[in-house]
């Protein structure tokens, strides 16, 4: 093309017909519009930082890095070491991820791989549901229906097992029913639907014709998983264990009617504990000055802590999501 | 087991069955075992749930659990639930309406503005790490940020859970646009529509039914939510018709509160709220996939 083509006599200007008709006030309004909207996600997210940590710098400078190095936690006398909520935190979260990825893997390959059209929408159905049930409605269940009925069982266990070395410390004495273990398998049942949900959207996007490849060589069914699905969608398996992680650190409400609330550090899952979540739930009502600085403080922490593990969740699930429509 | 010779009824599956050794095919059957156990696994924690919450709930629900006021007496039965129930309904509606058209305004901006910018990426990223900011971290954000100055009111409330399901909305939202064709638009902008009009006359209701649902779950979610609100709606036992000031209170919150309560006439009125909350999430949820399924088939047709 030599010359640019003249507009036809009496036809729109050239301006009019730009392919996304960028022209007008109206629609520069309405894109920033649209783009403060967009902003406002950062914007939130920014000032959850700065007015959290804000306010919780009096505990800060009290503290310093004793805040999270420390375990002394005696609000009454001035001394906040969080150490053994962020423990609890970490091992309630491990004793639901551990329940709650095998769970959460074998339903996902059934309803990929093994159910018919017919089975798959109850599938859905359950774990919808299992997901809209409130965290409150699990902590009433969890204080008033599972504690009580494993205190029994707690007891037995630990006298099974007195005297034995390493199961003696692992499963001790259990009084009430609240402890680390309940709270950690209320939590292995919350982050169930979720790890499911983004275990099924990964394998989903194993390509068929590497499970023909693996039936052809005459592989069965778990041996097609084992050869074609898994090794594909490992990666995105581990984001969405890793998502469940965060949802579980997080998670507040159940935790704090069913752990017990004593800050301990103990490896005895029967004994109950404390979260960072849980403690402020619980203790926020009557705290005050530098006692309700230090419960935000924990905020802090968590907010940093979960912000940590979802961006590198997200990081490992985009990655796949992009190779699967690359594909 | 009688063994079929006939090559036409020779399936795959029962090839498979004749000519795999046994250690194979054992393994394949505990696989199998391990996949439907994992079902009935989940299935179990539901039916429990689900099941007390009606049994114990429906005992304490009456005419009165609708109307009265909330008793101060947790040793004895007696006394409702309605300023919970208001409080609940209009706390999430308030953050349904300040969520909802905001979410979908950033859906816009990354589906039909930002596209695959470099800002427009890392709003999407941003969006998808806020939905994983604890809910009890929002509720501490507000009261830094808004309790703090103008104390204890419904709409502090509401700003939680506006934040909550700000991110939930604009993914949501964002997914229904990215399945409207272009042609649509191409056609629109074929008649001499500008870029807003296009996207107010012809995407977004042809998105619409998507975005409903998607927004309607995430009003579910956010009913259900009590950290949110724990430190920024205080506790009250009346109906507070002012949003923007005093103390509110929460279905979420009265069941936390009568949760931990050793009388069980409390107890009682905990189950009581539950049944109650979970029917209104449950009631969302039905209605989220009842409308979508509705206007999909609309459009179809």
């Amino acid at each position: 093309m030599t010359a640019p083509a003249a507009p036809l006599p009496g036809g729109p200007s050239r301006k009019a017909l730009t392919a996304d008709g960028a022209a007008g006030w109206g629609d520069r309004a309405f894109g920033l519009v649209a783009l403060l909207a967009g902003l406002l996600v950062l914007l939130v997210l920014a000032l959850i930082a700065i007015a959290t940590t804000n306010e919780a710098w009096p505990a800060f400078r009290e503290e310093g890095l004793s805040f999270v190095t420390s375990d002394d936690w005696v609000p009454a006398e001035g001394r906040f070491g969080a150490l053994a909520f962020i423990y609890g935190t970490l091992l309630v979260s491990a004793i639901a991820v551990l329940f709650a990825v095998p769970v959460s893997l074998g339903i996902a390959l059934f309803a990929n791989e093994a159910a018919s059209n017919r089975l798959r929408r109850p599938v859905v159905y359950v774990l919808d549901l299992l997901a809209a049930i409130p965290s409150v409605v699990y902590g009433l269940w969890g204080i008033l229906v599972l504690a009580p009925a494993l205190r029994p069982v707690f007891d037995s266990v630990g006298d099974a097992v007195d005297g034995v070395p390493v199961l003696d410390t692992l499963f001790g004495t259990g009084s009430s029913g609240r402890s680390f273990l309940t709270a950690g398998l209320i939590l292995a049942v919350m982050i169930t639907p979720i790890i499911t949900s983004l275990s099924r959207e990964v394998i989903a996007t194993v390509p068929n014709s590497q499970r023909e490849a693996a039936y052809g060589m005459g592989a069965t069914r778990w041996e097609m998983i084992r050869a074609a699905v898994l090794p594909w969608s490992r990666g995105g398996i581990v984001g969405a264990v890793m998502l469940g992680l965060g949802r579980a650190m997080g998670e507040t409400i159940a935790v704090a009617l069913v752990v017990g609330s004593s800050a301990q550090i103990t490896l005895d899952l029967f004994a109950p504990g404390d979260t960072m979540a849980a403690v402020i739930a619980n203790e926020f009502g009557e705290a005050s000055g530098t006692y309700r600085s230090a419960l935000i403080g924990l905020g802090v922490v968590l907010f940093v802590v979960t912000i940590l593990v979802n961006v590198a969740a997200r990081g490992i699930v985009t990655r796949m999501d992009r190779r699967a429509r690359g594909a | 087991m009688e063994t079929r010779t006939d090559a036409a009824s020779l399936d795959a599956a029962s090839l498979l069955r004749t000519t795999t050794a046994r250690g194979r095919r054992v393994r394949d059957r505990l696989a199998s075992i391990w996949m439907i156990g994992s079902l009935l696994v989940a299935v179990v924690p539901l039916a429990l749930v689900v099941g007390y919450v009606l049994v114990k709930g429906i005992r304490v629900i009456d005419v009165g659990w609708f109307t009265e006021r909330i008793s101060v007496r947790s040793r004895e039965p007696g006394g409702g639930m309605a300023p919970a129930i208001y409080g609940t309904l209009v706390i999430t509606g308030i953050a349904a309406l300040m969520a909802i058209p905001l979410g979908i305004l950033g859906a816009v901006y990354l589906h039909e503005y930002g596209r695959r910018g470099r800002l427009a990426r890392l709003i999407r990223f941003m969006a998808d790490v806020m939905t994983g900011v604890p809910s009890i971290v929002m509720g501490l954000f507000v009261y830094t940020a808004w309790t703090l100055r103008f104390g204890l009111s419904a709409f502090g409330g509401a700003l939680a859970l506006a934040c909550l399901m700000l991110p939930i909305v604009i993914r949501s939202s964002e997914e229904m646009l990215r399945l409207v064709p272009d042609e649509l638009r191409h056609a629109s902008y074929a008649l001499g529509n500008s870029k807003w009009r296009t996207i107010v006359t012809v995407v977004l209701p042809s998105a619409s039914g998507g975005i409903v649902s998607g927004s309607m779950l995430a009003v579910a979610r956010a009913a259900g939510e009590t950290a949110p609100l724990l430190f920024t709606i205080g506790a009250a036992r009346i109906v507070n018709p002012d949003v923007f000031s005093g103390p509110t209170t929460a279905l979420s919150v009265q069941i936390f509160g009568n949760a931990q309560n050793p009388f069980p006439a409390a107890q009682d009125r905990a189950w009581g709220a539950a049944l109650t909350l979970v029917a209104i999430v449950f009631l969302f949820t039905l209605a989220a996939r009842f409308v979508s399924a509705r206007i999909s088939r609309r459009h179809r047709a």
